[in-house]
């Protein structure tokens, strides 16, 4: 089976100023269809330039990125937004929702881009369903700003999903978020996981990146550590041991 | 990206800042109301002088005499007097195109009846002249052929001369004294209005040509002829086959100046129109830099609107979005708020006119064209305009966008 993601001694820099930054220094890498990889690391450790050039936003300065068996260094401006668009879903830290939009609207943003493009009703349909997957059927009509952190970190997997990606990306997706709101959105990604998504996640988190099969620590912009999780986490047993702990202490009825 | 989407997301971005919108707005409606009501009072004023033209009569020509030059200074055309009563027939004799053509000898005479009494003016003319001109009568006769032959006491006069000679009372077949000798009114002209330089063409008398030269003014050559041509197409071949002829007939040596002028009407509302137009044409400039400054306007506040929004633009580029996608995107809204400005200020562009007319009486005259024309102007301006704030954000790094704060 083709890898869905190949890193072959990747390399990327950039300058701040005067002072050229090696943020990613040879690091090679594969993910194959249907794993669930926490990439771990400190701050500067170079992750989160990796992700960008995975997830398409970025070009590496050298090294070959390989995506389902495609040389992305190839590819034009136009053909990477194609595959963001198609191809990957991304989920932020910050959720990167549009302010004062449906979350329903927010959902269909993806296909607004998708070529050919879908009919309006087609374009509903599709969001009001990924919206249901996450659970945020009864909120479609809501805002951001009207929703929870949790809430609209739904609807950006929502978006992330609509387009029906081979990828998700996750940077940070719980560092905003409280430990129950965590849990359940790694509940959703171990549930999407099991339908057969790729997912790759940043988090600095150990617990988070617990939920992951695998989990790859970098610092100093190499990969250091790279093992499957031994005593993988389950999202729904750990919301239970949560409720029984809160109800220890009364914090939950 | 499906058009009426992107219009949608436009729509919605200018509503979000419906001030901002309607102050940037504000700078294409003035320019847009600007053009469009100085290009109105422009054909208002351009139609005014052609319908005084058309009061000169259908495809006239004009035959001037030369200039008679005294002490070193040339006194304008007609002064001289070099157009005599031959060339009158030869032309009436040898041209077939000219379908009229009368002389005309003008003078300023005391007119008197009973105990009015007037200065007015009395214009010797041919049998053909009203025909020429145009000129209808409101009551009585033309003048006949055997009428000028005879040099007959015979006069068709103005509508004002007649008010004031005879009040509301029956002019024709009234006996009036022009320098005492004693005419007979025939005619009673209709009524003609103003002429161009504010003349009233309805103070006058017009007596056979003949009578006016012997009992008038003892003149034996005229100031000038006026012409008719069958037929608009013929104006400027008649109007050659007239100088020819009366080259000809003045032994001018070829190479030398013609001692007359032959215009065409056209010629003369062409010269009559020309003042107004680039009257128009400056104030129409002068418009149109208004427009371009609310284009400006618009250039900087999708510049501010562009800046805002780095962090939407970040997260369209990531999930997918072309550039081609975000340049259409504040492209259309840079070109939605320019029409929004330009249609409101076509309703303002047709509105002010008629206040002007309304209220300062001003000739107005809005065209479809000025609406076109501001129309798409408008159009362009946002593209030109938006164009820059567009590619902006269009040219984005999708990871420096989504970091932006």
């Amino acid at each position: 089976m083709i890898p869905v993601i190949e890193l072959h001694d990747l390399c990327k820099s950039y300058h701040t100023g005067e002072v050229e930054v090696q943020a990613v220094q040879g690091v090679s890498l594969e993910i194959r269809p249907e794993e669930f990889v926490a990439v771990m690391g400190a701050s500067g450790s170079g992750k989160s330039t990796m992700m960008n050039v995975i997830g398409c936003l970025d070009r590496p300065t050298t090294g070959r990125y390989l995506f389902e068996g495609v040389d992305v260094g190839e590819l034009s401006r136009d053909q990477l937004a194609d595959l963001r668009n198609q191809r990957i879903g991304f989920v932020f830290q910050g959720f990167n929702l549009l302010s004062r939009t449906s979350a329903l609207e927010n959902t269909e943003l993806p296909m607004l881009y998708s070529r050919p493009g879908l009919r309006m009703r087609e374009q509903r349909n599709r969001a009001a369903r990924a919206l249901e997957q996450v659970g945020l059927a009864d909120r479609a009509e809501h805002h951001p700003s009207q929703l929870s952190g949790g809430q609209q970190q739904r609807v950006a997997i929502a978006r992330a999903l609509v387009n029906q990606p081979r990828l998700l990306l996750a940077d940070e997706p719980t560092g905003n978020l409280d430990t129950r709101t965590s849990i359940e959105i790694m509940g959703i990604f171990q549930e999407l996981n099991r339908a057969g998504m790729t997912i790759l996640m940043v988090t600095h988190e150990l617990d988070i990146a617990r939920y992951a099969t695998r989990t790859v620590v970098m610092r100093d912009g190499r990969i250091v550590g790279d093992r499957p999780v031994t005593e993988r986490l389950q999202a729904p047993v750990e919301l239970r041991r949560l409720d029984q702990e809160h109800q220890a202490i009364q914090l939950a009825p | 990206m499906i058009i009426l989407a992107t219009l949608r997301i436009a729509v919605r971005a200018l509503r979000r800042n419906a001030m901002r919108t309607l102050l940037t707005m504000l700078g294409i409606i003035i320019g847009v109301a600007a053009v469009i009501a100085v290009v109105s009072i422009g054909n208002g004023a351009k139609a005014q002088v052609e319908a005084q033209i058309a009061t000169l009569g259908r495809n006239v020509i004009l035959i001037l005499s030369g200039n008679v030059t005294r002490g070193g200074f040339r006194m304008g055309f007609g002064s001289a007097g070099t157009l005599t009563k031959e060339d009158y027939e030869a032309i009436r004799r040898e041209i077939p195109e000219v379908t009229g053509i009368s002389p005309e000898v003008r003078t300023m005479a005391q007119i008197a009846t009973g105990n009015q009494n007037n200065n007015v003016q009395v214009l010797g003319v041919g049998a053909d002249y009203l025909e020429i001109r145009s000129w209808a009568l409101a009551d009585g006769i033309n003048f006949s052929e055997q009428d000028v032959r005879n040099a007959a006491k015979v006069a068709l006069i103005g509508k004002t001369t007649a008010t004031t000679l005879f009040g509301d009372g029956q002019a024709v077949g009234q006996i009036i004294r022009i320098k005492n000798a004693p005419f007979t009114v025939v005619g009673l002209l209709a009524a003609k209005g103003m002429a161009m330089m504010g003349m009233d063409q309805d103070d006058i008398v017009l007596v056979p040509y003949t009578s006016a030269m012997k009992r008038l003014t003892g003149a034996t050559t005229f100031r000038s002829f006026s012409a008719q041509a069958a037929s608009p197409k013929l104006l400027s071949d008649v109007q050659n086959q007239i100088t020819d002829l009366l080259r000809q007939r003045h032994r001018i040596a070829p190479g030398a100046d013609d001692d007359f002028l032959v215009r065409t009407q056209e010629e003369i509302s062409q010269m009559a129109t020309e003042t107004s137009k680039v009257m128009t044409v400056l104030l129409a400039v002068i418009a149109g830099v208004s427009l371009v400054v609310g284009g400006i306007g618009i250039m900087n506040i999708m510049l501010v609107s562009v800046t805002e929004r780095t962090r939407e633009i970040g997260v369209r580029l990531a999930v997918g979005a072309r550039s081609r996608d975000i340049l259409l995107q504040f492209l259309i809204e840079a070109v939605t708020l320019s029409l929004l400005g330009g249609i409101v200020g076509i309703a303002a562009g047709m509105v002010t006119p008629r206040v002007l007319t309304a209220n300062l009486g001003w000739p107005t005259l809005v065209s479809a064209d000025s609406i076109a024309i501001a129309f798409l102007f408008s159009a362009a301006i946002g593209v030109f305009f938006g164009f820059y704030p567009a590619r902006k954000a269009a040219q984005l790094d999708p990871i420096e966008a989504l970091r932006y704060e």
